[in-house]
C-alpha cells in the first residue's frame, strides 16, 4: 500500500479535461426516474420490515412481550434488544473512525432504556406491510416512563434527569464524583487571554442559541438485506459509505466482514446523515432469522424522529478589538447537544470557531451534552456552522462599532498562509483573503439596496480531510476505460473522477465511465464525507491511471522491442523517446488496448492509498434580505457564494455544492427547527411543519470559484462540499440586523422572532 | 529534534507539560515515545489523533515522516459530513 502518496506533479498550466463542464453521468438516470435508489431494489420472496419505536422521550424498558406478534400469520421474524450482543463502553477503531459500540448498539435498538421518542424497541419482518404494522401493534412493551430533558442547558443542571447514570464528565480535573449529562469538556487556547483583552479598546460579548436542524435529504433511509443459510449476506442500502456500513454491521452482528457484501445504491442526499447505520443491522438480523430477503424503508416521520440532526447549541462569544481594527483577543464557550448518546461535533466547533482570523490570544471551551433527542449525526462541516455563526455575528457587530466595512475588517484580521490557527498548526496556502477580495470587487457588494433591505457578509472555514481510498482503472479492448471507486457519488464525484482519469491518460472523457464498486469488488474505501471524495479518491484515480500508463508504455516497448525506459506517454499516446525518438509512430491508448491480449493480457491500473494533505477551504458569502415590517418575514433577494475550491475539476458540480450549501443555510437561518412539546415529543416531524426552503424561497444563487491550488493534490483540489454551509446563517443574521437596526442572536430567525425584535427595537426608541 | 506541542486537552495527562522536544522520525515513533514518557497519555494516543507536521494535518496514518526540527501538534481527529 502506498501509505503516503507523494504530492504528485504540480498543477498543469493547461488542462484539457479538468476544469471543464462535461455532461453529468448521473443526470439522465436521475431526471428520467431510472436511477435506482435505496427503496427501488426488490428480491423474490422479499419480506417487509418495520420498526416499533418508543412513544416516550425517556423510559425504562421493563419487558418486551413479542408472543402475540410472533403468532400472527405472515410474521416471519422479530428482533429486539435480546438479538444484539451488548458491547463494552470503549472507543475502538471502525475503519478510519473511533467509535463506541456500546452506544451504537443501543441506538440501533434500545436496551435498558428508550432515550428519545422514536428510539427503536423492536423490528418485525412480515409478508406484507399491513401484517408488519399489525404485528407491531401486538408487541407489548412494559415502559416505566421517566422524567425527560430536551435542551442542553437544562440537561446540564444538577437536578436534570440523567440519561446515563454511569456518565462521568471527561476532560475535567479532578474527575467529578457524580454522574451528569455532560459527556465531555474540552478546551483550545493560545496566547494570553487576559493581556489580549487588556489591549482592546472595544469588547463585545454576546450569547447565541441555535436549534437542531435535520440534514433534510430527500431520500429516506432504505435498505434490502438478504442472508442465506450459510450466513452470507448481501445488503443494498443508501449510504455515504458502504464500507463503514459493513464494518458496523459486522461488529454489531458478530459476522466476518467477508460474509457481508454491501452495495451502495444511488443516493438521494446525505449531507453527513448517511454515515451511520440505523435500519441496516435490523434488516440483516431479520433476514438472518427468516432466511428471506428483508426490505426496510423509513417514513419521513421516522427520519425526523430517529435519525441524526445536527446539534442545537448555546454559545457565548467575546471579542476584543483595538481602534485600528486589529482583534486582540477572543473567547467562546460552546454547549452542543449530542442527542441521546455522546458525540456532538463540539470539537470541530471549537477548532473552527475563530479559524478565519489571525488572533494571538484566544480560548474556546466546549461541552458535549446528552439529552432526550435522537443522537446527532454529521451534517456538512459538522459543528463549524454553529460556532462560526456566533463568531461571525460578533465580527459584524465589531465592524459596525468601529465604523469599518465588514469585508475590510475581515481583511485586516483574516487568516493567510503562515497564520497560526487556534488549534495549533500554521496554515499553508489558503484562500480566505482571495475570497474577501473577490467579495469586495463583486458587483453584488456595491449594488444599491431597496427599502427595508439589508446586506450581510460572513466568512467560513472547514478543514477537509483525506483518508483511505482505492481505485481500479480497466482499459477495455476498444480503448474505453472503466473506473471503479469505492466512494458513493453524492455530489458529482463520478464526473470528477472521469475527468481526472481522462486528463491523466490523455483521452477524451467520453471514453471513461466511473462506477461505484461494492465492498467485495474494491479495497477498503472510507466514506464520502469530510469533503474528501474528489481529493482522496481523486488522488487514487490519478495514481491508478499512472499505473495503467506504466503498463501501456511497457506494452509499447515490447511491441517496438525497445527498453521500457525509452517510452514516454504524451497526449494519450506511447511515444519512443531518446535515441529511439521518431523511430516508431506513436501508439494510441486504443491501439495498445486492441493489442493487449496478444501482448500479455488485460491492462489495468490500481491504487490503494491513504491520502494526506487535504487543503482547508474558506468561503465568503454576501446576501441581501428584505424584511416585511408587518409580518417579520425575511425574503432572500440576492445571494453570492465565493469559495476557494483549490481547483474546480467540474465547475458545474462545484457551483452546485456552493448553491446547495447556501440553500440549506437559508433554511437553517430562517425557519428550520425541531419543536418539542412539554411531553418531550417532536411536534413537527414532517416537511409540512418542518419548514425547509423551496424554490420559491430562493433567488438564483450566484457563485464565484476562487482557485488557490492545494499543493498536495496533483490538480490542486480542495474539498468543496462542506464549507458552503458555514457562512449563510451569520451572513443572513448580519443582513437582517442591518435591515431592521437590531440584532437577533437566536436561530431560526423566523417571522415571529423577527417581528418581536422589531417591536422591541421600536419600543426602545429604535 | 521535533518540537511537539500538546493542547490543553492532552496537557492534563503530562503534568502540565505543553511543549517538548522529541527525536522521532515518524508519527509511530513519536507516539511511542510520548506514551513511554507519559503513561497516562497512552490511552488517549491510542484513541486516535490527527497530527499536524509543519502545518500539514495527517490522520489515520502512523508512517508519515517527521522532518528534523519540525513543528508538531497533536489534535483531535477530524471527521466530516
Amino acid at each position: 500500500m502506498n501509505d503516503i502518496p507523494l504530492a504528485g506533479t504540480a498543477p498543469k498550466a493547461e488542462l484539457k479535461w479538468v476544469g471543464t463542464r462535461g455532461p453529468r453521468p448521473d443526470g439522465l438516470d436521475k431526471v428520467t426516474g431510472r436511477a435506482r435508489y435505496g427503496a427501488d431494489f426488490r428480491l423474490p420472496g422479499m419480506l417487509v420490515g418495520r420498526v416499533l419505536r418508543s412513544p416516550h422521550a425517556h423510559a425504562r424498558i421493563r419487558g418486551i412481550d413479542i408472543s402475540k406478534a410472533a403468532a400472527l400469520p405472515g410474521v416471519k421474524a422479530i428482533v429486539t434488544r435480546d438479538d444484539f450482543r451488548d458491547m463494552p463502553s470503549e472507543f475502538v477503531p471502525a475503519g478510519e473512525m473511533m467509535v463506541n459500540y456500546r452506544d451504537i448498539v443501543r441506538n440501533v435498538m434500545a436496551r435498558e432504556k428508550a432515550l428519545y421518542e422514536g428510539h427503536p424497541v423492536a423490528a418485525v419482518a412480515a409478508t406484507s406491510a399491513s401484517i408488519a404494522r399489525e404485528a407491531l401493534s401486538l408487541i407489548k412493551v412494559d415502559y416505566e416512563v421517566l422524567p425527560h430533558v430536551i435542551d442542553a442547558a437544562e440537561a446540564m443542571r444538577a437536578d436534570a434527569p440523567l440519561l446515563d447514570e454511569t456518565m462521568i464528565t471527561a476532560g475535567v480535573d479532578p474527575a467529578p464524583t457524580k454522574p451528569s449529562n455532560v459527556a465531555k469538556r474540552m478546551e483550545f487556547s493560545t496566547g494570553d487571554l487576559k493581556a489580549g483583552f487588556a489591549q482592546a479598546d472595544f469588547v463585545i460579548e454576546r450569547s447565541f442559541a441555535t436549534k437542531p436542524v435535520h440534514q433534510g435529504y430527500l431520500e429516506p433511509h432504505a435498505c434490502l438485506a438478504s442472508v442465506n443459510e450459510a450466513g452470507q449476506a448481501e445488503l443494498w442500502c443508501t449510504t455515504q459509505g458502504h464500507f463503514v456500513v459493513r464494518t458496523h454491521c459486522a461488529k454489531l452482528l458478530d459476522m466476518e466482514m467477508s460474509q457481508i457484501r454491501v452495495i451502495a445504491t444511488e443516493i438521494g442526499g446525505g449531507f453527513g446523515g448517511k454515515t451511520v447505520v440505523y435500519l441496516e443491522p435490523l434488516a440483516l438480523a431479520l433476514s438472518s432469522k427468516s432466511k428471506r430477503p428483508v426490505k426496510m424503508v423509513m417514513t419521513r416521520e421516522e427520519v425526523f424522529l430517529s435519525t441524526g440532526p445536527t446539534s442545537g447549541a448555546h454559545m457565548k462569544v467575546k471579542i476584543g478589538v483595538r481602534k485600528d481594527g486589529k482583534i486582540t483577543a477572543a473567547e467562546a464557550e460552546l454547549i452542543y447537544e449530542a442527542g441521546a448518546f455522546q458525540g456532538s461535533p463540539v470539537g470541530p466547533g471549537c477548532m473552527c470557531a475563530f479559524a478565519p482570523y489571525e488572533i494571538e490570544n484566544a480560548r474556546v471551551i466546549g461541552y458535549d451534552v446528552i439529552s432526550n433527542r435522537p443522537k446527532v449525526a454529521a451534517y456538512r462541516a459538522p459543528g463549524a456552522p454553529i460556532s462560526e455563526y456566533a463568531v461571525e455575528c460578533v465580527i459584524d457587530e465589531l465592524a459596525q462599532k468601529l465604523g469599518l466595512d465588514p469585508v475590510e475588517f475581515r481583511l485586516k484580521n483574516g487568516a493567510k498562509a503562515g497564520t497560526r490557527a487556534l488549534y495549533g498548526p500554521k496554515f499553508g496556502p489558503i484562500g480566505l483573503v482571495a475570497t474577501l477580495e473577490a467579495a469586495k470587487n463583486h458587483p453584488h457588494y456595491s449594488a444599491p439596496l431597496g427599502p427595508n433591505q439589508g446586506r450581510g457578509v460572513a466568512s467560513g472555514f472547514w478543514f477537509n480531510i483525506g483518508g483511505e481510498s482505492c481505485a481500479s482503472l480497466h482499459i477495455n479492448e476498444d480503448g474505453s476505460v472503466t473506473l471503479m471507486i469505492g466512494t458513493p457519488d453524492i455530489g458529482g464525484s463520478r464526473a470528477s473522477m472521469a475527468l481526472m482519469a481522462a486528463e491523466t491518460l490523455g483521452i477524451d472523457v467520453a471514453h471513461v465511465r466511473t462506477l461505484i464498486a461494492d465492498t467485495d469488488s474494491i479495497g477498503y474505501t472510507f466514506l464520502t464525507g469530510g469533503s474528501r471524495a474528489t481529493f482522496a479518491t481523486g488522488m487514487a484515480t490519478v495514481d491508478a491511471a499512472k499505473a495503467a500508463i506504466r503498463q501501456l508504455c511497457a506494452r509499447a516497448a515490447k511491441i517496438w522491442e525497445i527498453s521500457e525506459d525509452a517510452v514516454v506517454w504524451e497526449d494519450g499516446h506511447a511515444k519512443p523517446a531518446g535515441q529511439n525518438a521518431a523511430t516508431f509512430p506513436p501508439m494510441s491508448l486504443a491501439e495498445l488496448a486492441g493489442k493487449a491480449g496478444k501482448t500479455g493480457g488485460p491492462i489495468s491500473g490500481h491504487a490503494e492509498i491513504n491520502a494526506q494533505g487535504a487543503g482547508p477551504s474558506f468561503g465568503t458569502h454576501i446576501v441581501d434580505v428584505e424584511v416585511d415590517k408587518e409580518t417579520g418575514r425575511v425574503d432572500i433577494k440576492r445571494y453570492t457564494v465565493i469559495q476557494d475550491a483549490g481547483k474546480a475539476v467540474h465547475p458545474g458540480y462545484v457551483e452546485g455544492q456552493f448553491q446547495g450549501g447556501a440553500a440549506q443555510g437559508v433554511g437553517w437561518a430562517l425557519n428550520e427547527e425541531y419543536v418539542y412539546g412539554a411531553d418531550g415529543k417532536l411536534q413537527n416531524a414532517g416537511f409540512l411543519d418542518y419548514r425547509m426552503p423551496v424554490t420559491s424561497d430562493l433567488p438564483m444563487i450566484d457563485t464565484v470559484i476562487v482557485e488557490i491550488p492545494n499543493p498536495a493534490h496533483p490538480f490542486g483540489v480542495r474539498g468543496v462540499g462542506e464549507t458552503p454551509i458555514v457562512p449563510p446563517m451569520a451572513a443572513i443574521a448580519n443582513a437582517i440586523s442591518r435591515a431592521i437596526g437590531t440584532r437577533l442572536c437566536e436561530l431560526p430567525m423566523s417571522p415571529p422572532k423577527v417581528l418581536k425584535a422589531m417591536q422591541a427595537h421600536k419600543a426602545n426608541g429604535g | 529534534m521535533a518540537r511537539v506541542v500538546l493542547g490543553p486537552n492532552l496537557r492534563r495527562f503530562t503534568d502540565g507539560v505543553d511543549e517538548l522536544e522529541i527525536d522521532a522520525a515518524t508519527i509511530q515513533q513519536l507516539l511511542a515515545k510520548l506514551g513511554a514518557l507519559y503513561p497516562k497519555l497512552g490511552p488517549h494516543l491510542e484513541r486516535g489523533l490527527a497530527v499536524a507536521i509543519n502545518g500539514t494535518i495527517y490522520q489515520g496514518t502512523v508512517l508519515a515522516p517527521i522532518p528534523p526540527d519540525a513543528e508538531v501538534f497533536l489534535l483531535p481527529p477530524i471527521e466530516g459530513g
